[in-house]
């Protein structure tokens, strides 16, 4: 059993935990995810490191409620135990001194996993241009951490509610035009699938190398059963053991997006079910 | 009977028979499917054996229990005497009972057999290991300890095996399990229908009771390393038993669409995570209306009867050689007949098809005849030009084997591997490239049965011990 530590909600539906397990925190590395299961009849969901604490013993994960598993996250409080926490899992962040600035983007729930590579980054001598984005201010979270992860921050919100109007992609742009392509070698972009694939596309035309962190369907999360397999490159991948992050140039983002919404009607019908079981939905009238 | 004075025995031809669950009912529900032998029958099937001098049936049996001892004494009516005797030699007999292929092993050198059907050692195996779980199980005694720690990685037959045997010596043994329960591949791959999961952790606990810790949520090779193990934490030695955790695929187009999944998966979606009382339990399955199991084996039988549980109105093994080739047991592939598992035999697919959203619509094949024997003495399989035509399939379940998972070959110094990534280890003893550090099972000889991978771990144990004693 793990315990929560700590509880911060940052909106209704993002939030974050400090969780007690040193196994995974003496080993654990920038880029890496841990899966959880949060009681017996649970799911395997993995989420991916925001942040850790060695001689504590600790974990930060930040999570948005998308689902079941997630929504009952949600609801739980600093002092409750989840059943299963295991990690780290997948391969660290590539971390190197590279010739130029580098530009990683942390798109609304993705500005948490970005925060350790930025900061590994900025460690191992880059100038590391952070840029981070929600839909609005009150979705946006952890400025001052990544500020402090970052050499420089750029904020956006897509509706302008906060510093200014845009998505990262404008921003991006922007960086790049102003820096010229050839001086920035490498961006790095976690967020959803579709601002990920943005980013992709507009950073393809510039030429410039963007690795991605994906968030696929997984069950053992290590290599065992090749739920979340992708193709990158024209080849099937693992996300749990090849990745989570990839050549985001490379990857079938067409084939992700069908695989990871493979079984959505059935997390509709867990949803469902849930919240007739704990009252907040029907009543338990279904 | 050898003694002349006393009556000769009457022989019964046949085995008792297994009570077993109604075909028709059973393919739709995860019940087990044999349901043990009565009192009664287990006494008189018991009563079958010869008690020859010879005892030809101890040398098919991998862990090398005293078959003709226990059975006697299970003859008497002795069980406590009997499960007691089996496991001096053997940690999971409830498992062995079940899945062992006795007809390989034991049962095919009885003497009895020669004439008529063998002993039905398996299931009186299986009575015995029953009766004491549900009589309360008797710890056997522990060795004093001798102050050294061993760590086991992987706690499947294998690794359970090795770990008890160890434990029984003396040693303080901890196994790593990835995964969130004990068990390995008896958890996630072997269907609740063939072996209750009950049972497993029953066999798991018994373990526990010899002083085994067992860690789960620990993947070696991710937080830790067998050689921080061995150097940091103070581990004396190491046993590997990761089994075959690696699906292999077809490398056919069309693989990643939606609705094909590995045997693994499907399998660990719905024993380990229980997928079948979703939304009770929260990890879902979705199962078409016609599914194709692709392979022959054992695991590919798991599936397509595990389909038929999980709804699917028709359950198709997909094999490209034919009946008399099929690699699974004999008894598992009547039991799928019986069920309703169809076959299309001399058949593989080529592609798999798949409508504007990615999901299968269907699976292009090709016929195949066969041709002349193989290295593996089996007649090769050769395709029919112009023989391609549509399975109208939906599901697509991917069991043509499994490799070793490389999360702990990839992060061991020093630890020689085949070409196909399995860690080279001495048969005889275990001992790998590296010193301190046993292998065995399935990460050693590829995908193979249970009570192998039991057979390794047992002996694993014994060089693990004598490496210890004289370190």
């Amino acid at each position: 059993m793990f315990k929560i530590l700590e509880k911060q909600v940052f909106s209704p539906i993002i939030k974050q935990f400090v969780i007690e397990a040193p196994k995974v925190a003496k080993s654990c590395k920038a880029g890496q995810f841990v899966i959880l299961r949060i009681h017996e009849e649970g799911e395997r969901i993995p989420l991916t490191i925001a942040d850790y604490d060695r001689e504590k013993g600790t974990i930060t994960i930040v999570f948005q409620e998308v689902g079941k598993t997630t929504t009952q996250l949600g609801q739980m409080e600093a002092g409750d135990y989840i059943k299963d926490f295991v990690g780290p899992l997948g391969e660290p962040s590539h971390i190197e001194k590279f010739d130029g600035p580098v530009v990683v983007v942390g798109g609304g729930v993705g500005i948490a996993p970005v925060h350790p590579i930025a900061r590994d980054l900025k460690a191992a001598g880059n100038h590391v241009i952070g840029i981070i984005g929600a839909r609005s201010g009150d979705l946006l979270f952890w400025e001052d951490k990544m500020r402090e992860a970052c050499s420089e921050l750029l904020v956006t919100t897509d509706d302008g509610s906060y510093v200014r109007k845009g998505f990262v992609t404008d921003v991006l742009k922007e960086v790049i035009e102003e820096r010229g392509k050839d001086n920035i070698p490498m961006v790095l972009a976690i967020g959803p699938q579709p601002m990920m694939r943005a980013v992709c596309n507009l950073t393809k035309e510039y030429g410039i190398k963007t690795i991605v962190s994906l968030n696929a369907l997984m069950v053992d999360g290590t290599g065992m059963c090749g739920c979340c397999r992708v193709s990158v490159g024209g080849a099937t991948k693992f996300v749990c053991v090849d990745g989570p992050e990839f050549d985001g140039h490379e990857v079938d983002w067409l084939e992700l997006g069908r695989r990871g919404a493979y079984f959505r009607p059935e997390e509709q019908r867990a949803m469902e079910h849930h919240q007739c079981k704990c009252g907040s939905g029907c009543g338990g009238a279904k | 009977m050898t003694d002349a004075s006393k009556p000769k025995k009457e022989i019964k031809p046949k085995k008792n028979p297994m009570p077993a669950q109604d075909p028709v009912e059973r393919a739709r529900n995860f019940n087990e499917v044999a349901l043990g032998y009565s009192r009664e029958a287990v006494i008189d099937e018991a009563n079958r054996c010869l008690q020859c001098k010879k005892e030809p049936c101890r040398q098919g049996c991998p862990v090398e229990v005293d078959i003709p001892a226990f059975i006697r004494l299970a003859a008497a009516g002795d069980f406590a005497g009997a499960i007691a005797k089996i496991k001096e030699k053997n940690a999971l007999p409830a498992v062995c009972g079940r899945v062992c292929p006795q007809e390989n092993q034991c049962e095919k050198y009885c003497t009895l057999g020669k004439k008529h059907e063998p002993v039905g050692i398996g299931r009186i195996e299986r009575f015995c290991a029953d009766w004491e779980l549900a009589t309360g199980v008797k710890v056997p005694e522990v060795a004093p300890p001798t102050g050294k720690r061993v760590a086991v990685v992987g706690s499947g037959p294998a690794g359970l095996t090795c770990a008890a045997d160890l434990a029984k010596l003396g040693h303080e043994v901890t196994v790593f399990e990835a995964l969130h329960v004990a068990g390995g591949v008896l958890m996630y791959g072997i269907p609740e229908f063939r072996l209750p999961k009950a049972v497993v952790q029953a066999e798991v606990e018994n373990l526990k009771k010899l002083g085994v810790k067992i860690e789960v949520n620990s993947v070696v090779g991710k937080f830790t390393t067998v050689d921080a193990l061995m150097e940091e934490e103070g581990f004396d030695a190491v046993f590997i038993g990761t089994g075959a955790g690696l699906p292999y695929f077809m490398n056919i187009p069309g693989e990643n669409s939606c609705g094909v999944y590995s045997a693994n998966e499907f399998l660990t979606r719905t024993n380990l995570m229980k997928a079948y009382m979703f939304p009770d339990w929260d990890t879902p399955i979705k199962i078409g209306k016609k599914v194709a199991v692709l392979g022959g084996g054992n695991v590919a039988m798991d599936a397509a009867r595990t389909a038929l549980r999980l709804g699917a109105e028709e359950s198709w093994i997909v094999y490209r050689r034919s009946h008399t080739e099929l690699p699974a047991r004999k008894e598992e592939v009547e039991h799928a007949e019986e069920e309703g598992v169809k076959f299309a035999f001399l058949t593989s697919p080529v592609e798999i098809l798949s409508n504007d959203d990615g999901w299968v619509t269907g699976m292009k094949c090709i016929k195949y005849e066969l041709g002349e024997p193989d290295a593996s003495g089996r007649r090769r399989p050769v395709p029919i030009e112009g023989s391609e035509y549509i399975m109208d399939v939906d599901t697509v379940v991917v069991a043509i084997g499994q490799g070793p998972n490389p999360l702990v070959p990839r992060t061991t110094k020093g630890l020689e591997l085949t070409k196909k990534g399995n860690i080279v280890a001495d048969l005889e003893t275990g001992a790998t490239s590296k010193p301190g550090v046993f292998a065995g099972g399935d990460v050693v000889t590829g995908a193979a049965t249970v009570i192998l991978a039991m057979g390794a771990g047992r002996t694993a144990a014994k060089s693990i011990h004598e490496y210890l004693m004289n370190k």
